[in-house]
């Protein structure tokens, strides 16, 4: 290990170092001034996508470090960079519904900051072994953030639920990467990828450790028929955690897929495309049409989370770098999109009640019609109505899906998204159509309407400049 | 003679009665609790017997990694197990279905 090794896992270094400044300087901040650790942990933020830009400006070779554990790429950093302005965003949201939910604790920022350092851990991992820490370190800090209102019996029954399956997929991901290892030799995704290339190792050892491998993947992902555990965390969890979950570790489930299936398991690409196809055309199908059936509109979101995994396995799949591009692209506009529309959640909710129903939607736009207006943006652009970004993100996947020659998949696509824009479009017509239950004017501060103006308008403002991104992402491949 | 083979069959043998615990079982959480260690266990068992037959390290020290991780999520999920029995007064699969639709 040298100090210049040292250099490229800065951020990473950075955020442990904070995640444990704040876990103690938590304790000796007094209950009225915790605005304190929330104002660290968003600087930690800021600072940490400072240390990354930095790292991207350098020349943009790809390095390995720590014994090829670790691996810098743009990738990496375009992911790393996306991950902190989206939990920054989710911060400040949070902070919002904490406080009026009395959940308002240092245990939060902690929790969040360890699951970043697992988000992180996992886009820079180069061997099966960091890949299983971070994807490890994520999902139990997850699994505590659910249950974050102990005294709430649907937060900690979704708490449970999420810690058996999550628990299942890193076993079955685990005896996955185990048959790999067997069949290849080594734990180092470069070195499988070599092997295999040079037609190594035993075909059915490898044929049973990539279905393990593929089913883990789809298990974090939450793509059919791997998807129980979505609607349930999404219902149970505390609003505030279900906008996390539905946010950041998306990108970290992007970075799974890439890092086993392309940087190491290239070879298998016949095997594992095929596998894919199939995951993506059931998410497509049940996702977007048991939404339909839904009254909570948190449910109803888990399952749009299903079907948009759906969409994007449709990059993934293609396994071109442009394939690659299209599905960070989604990805990362998927984050943005479903951080906005749960926040308009969390704005509505008052008074120790979720604002879950779809009835709490009714008349939005008579009491606040800008936030109305924002809202029914972001449900355009979920729904992948033209002009907004989430509609250049459907049409580059399904671009990518076509060149792989999935003309069937494609249209089933188009065909699902289609059905899709039934339900937001519901949530538009009870904003904009039906008289509200209760006429005043829904308040917010003055930071939280900030964020929430500044993400309806990138969903606006990214799909008429679709470019710029789509270039980000085209260049992390190259 | 003891082979790769007789190891492997040993994991995979542990492994399918870990998963099939997980969805048979209709009474108790803990067993839950149980049937997921004992799948990691399995998987331990599968990299050990990789790492000895092929003679190279990594499996093993992979191995370490698994247990500590195994350490933390049985800790995690008991803590869970507890909130979850102090908010319902019951630990039975059965009656953890309050969420559906």
């Amino acid at each position: 290990m040298t100090i210049s090794e040292l250099q490229l896992a800065l951020p990473e270094i950075f955020v442990l170092t904070m995640a444990c400044v704040i876990l103690l300087a938590d304790l000796f901040i007094a209950e009225e001034r915790r605005g304190l650790t929330h104002t660290l942990a968003v600087g930690t933020l800021i600072f940490a996508a400072i240390l990354t830009g930095r790292l991207m400006m350098a020349p943009g070779e790809v390095v390995h470090a720590f014994a090829d554990t670790f691996v810098r790429d743009r990738f990496g950093d375009v992911l790393k960079v996306f991950s902190y302005i989206i939990l920054a965003g989710v911060y400040v949201y949070a902070k919002y519904y904490l406080r009026q939910f009395k959940l308002f604790k240092g245990e939060f920022y902690t929790l969040t900051l360890f699951a970043l350092i697992g988000v992180m851990v996992m886009i820079s991992a180069s061997s099966m072994l960091t890949l299983y820490l971070g994807l490890e370190l994520l999902a139990l800090s997850t699994y505590a953030l659910i249950a974050l209102n102990r005294d709430s019996l649907p937060g900690s029954e979704a708490a449970m639920k999420y810690f058996i399956l999550g628990s299942l997929a890193s076993g079955m991901l685990l005896y996955g990467m185990s048959l790999i290892f067997g069949a290849t030799g080594s734990l180092q995704l470069g070195e499988i990828s070599a092997s295999l290339g040079s037609g190594i190792g035993d075909d059915m050892l490898l044929t049973f450790g990539l279905v393990f491998v593929v089913i883990g993947i789809a298990f974090k992902l939450g793509a059919v028929p791997f998807h129980m555990w979505v609607p349930d965390v999404y219902h149970g969890a505390p609003l505030a955690i279900t906008l996390f979950i539905a946010s950041v570790p998306k990108l970290a489930g992007l970075a799974l897929a890439i890092r086993l299936l392309d940087n190491g398991l290239i070879g298998l690409h016949d095997d594992w495309q095929a596998m894919l196809a199939v995951l993506a055309a059931l998410s497509l199908i049940i996702g977007n049409v048991v939404a339909i059936a839904q009254t909570n509109i948190k449910r109803m979101l888990a399952y749009s989370t299903i079907a948009h995994m759906g969409f994007m396995l449709l990059g993934i799949l293609a396994g071109t770098p442009e394939g690659y591009a299209a599905a960070m692209f989604y990805t990362i506009v998927y984050a943005i999109m479903s951080a906005g529309a749960f926040a308009v959640i969390i704005m509505l909710s008052h008074n120790g009640v979720e604002a879950d129903q779809l009835d709490h939607f009714k008349g939005l736009a008579r009491r606040n019609p800008w936030h109305a207006f924002l809202m029914m943006m972001i449900l355009f652009s979920l729904a992948g109505i033209p002009v907004f970004v989430g509609f250049f993100a459907k049409w580059q996947v399904i671009a990518a899906a076509l060149s792989a020659g999935f003309t069937g998949l494609a249209v089933l696509a188009v065909i699902t998204a289609v059905i899709g824009a039934f339900y937001y479009l519901r949530v538009v017509k009870l904003m904009y159509f039906d008289e509200p239950d209760v006429p005043e004017r829904v308040p917010a501060p003055v930071d939280f309407r900030a964020v929430l103006t500044v993400n309806g308008v990138a969903v606006l403002g990214l799909g008429i400049f679709s470019g710029g991104l789509i270039s980000l992402c085209v260049s992390a491949f190259v | 003679m003891l082979t790769l083979a007789h190891f492997l069959t040993l994991g995979a043998v542990l492994f399918a009665i870990s998963v099939a615990g997980i969805f048979i079982n209709r009474k108790n959480v803990l067993i839950l609790l149980m049937c997921i260690e004992l799948m990691l266990l399995a998987v331990n068992i599968n990299f050990v017997a990789f790492s000895r037959f092929l003679d190279v390290m990594d499996g093993q020290v992979f191995v370490f990694f698994i247990l500590t991780v195994a350490a933390a999520e049985a800790a995690i999920g008991l803590a869970i197990l507890i909130v979850l029995f102090r908010n319902r007064r019951s630990i039975n699969v059965e009656d953890i279905a309050d969420l559906k639709g």
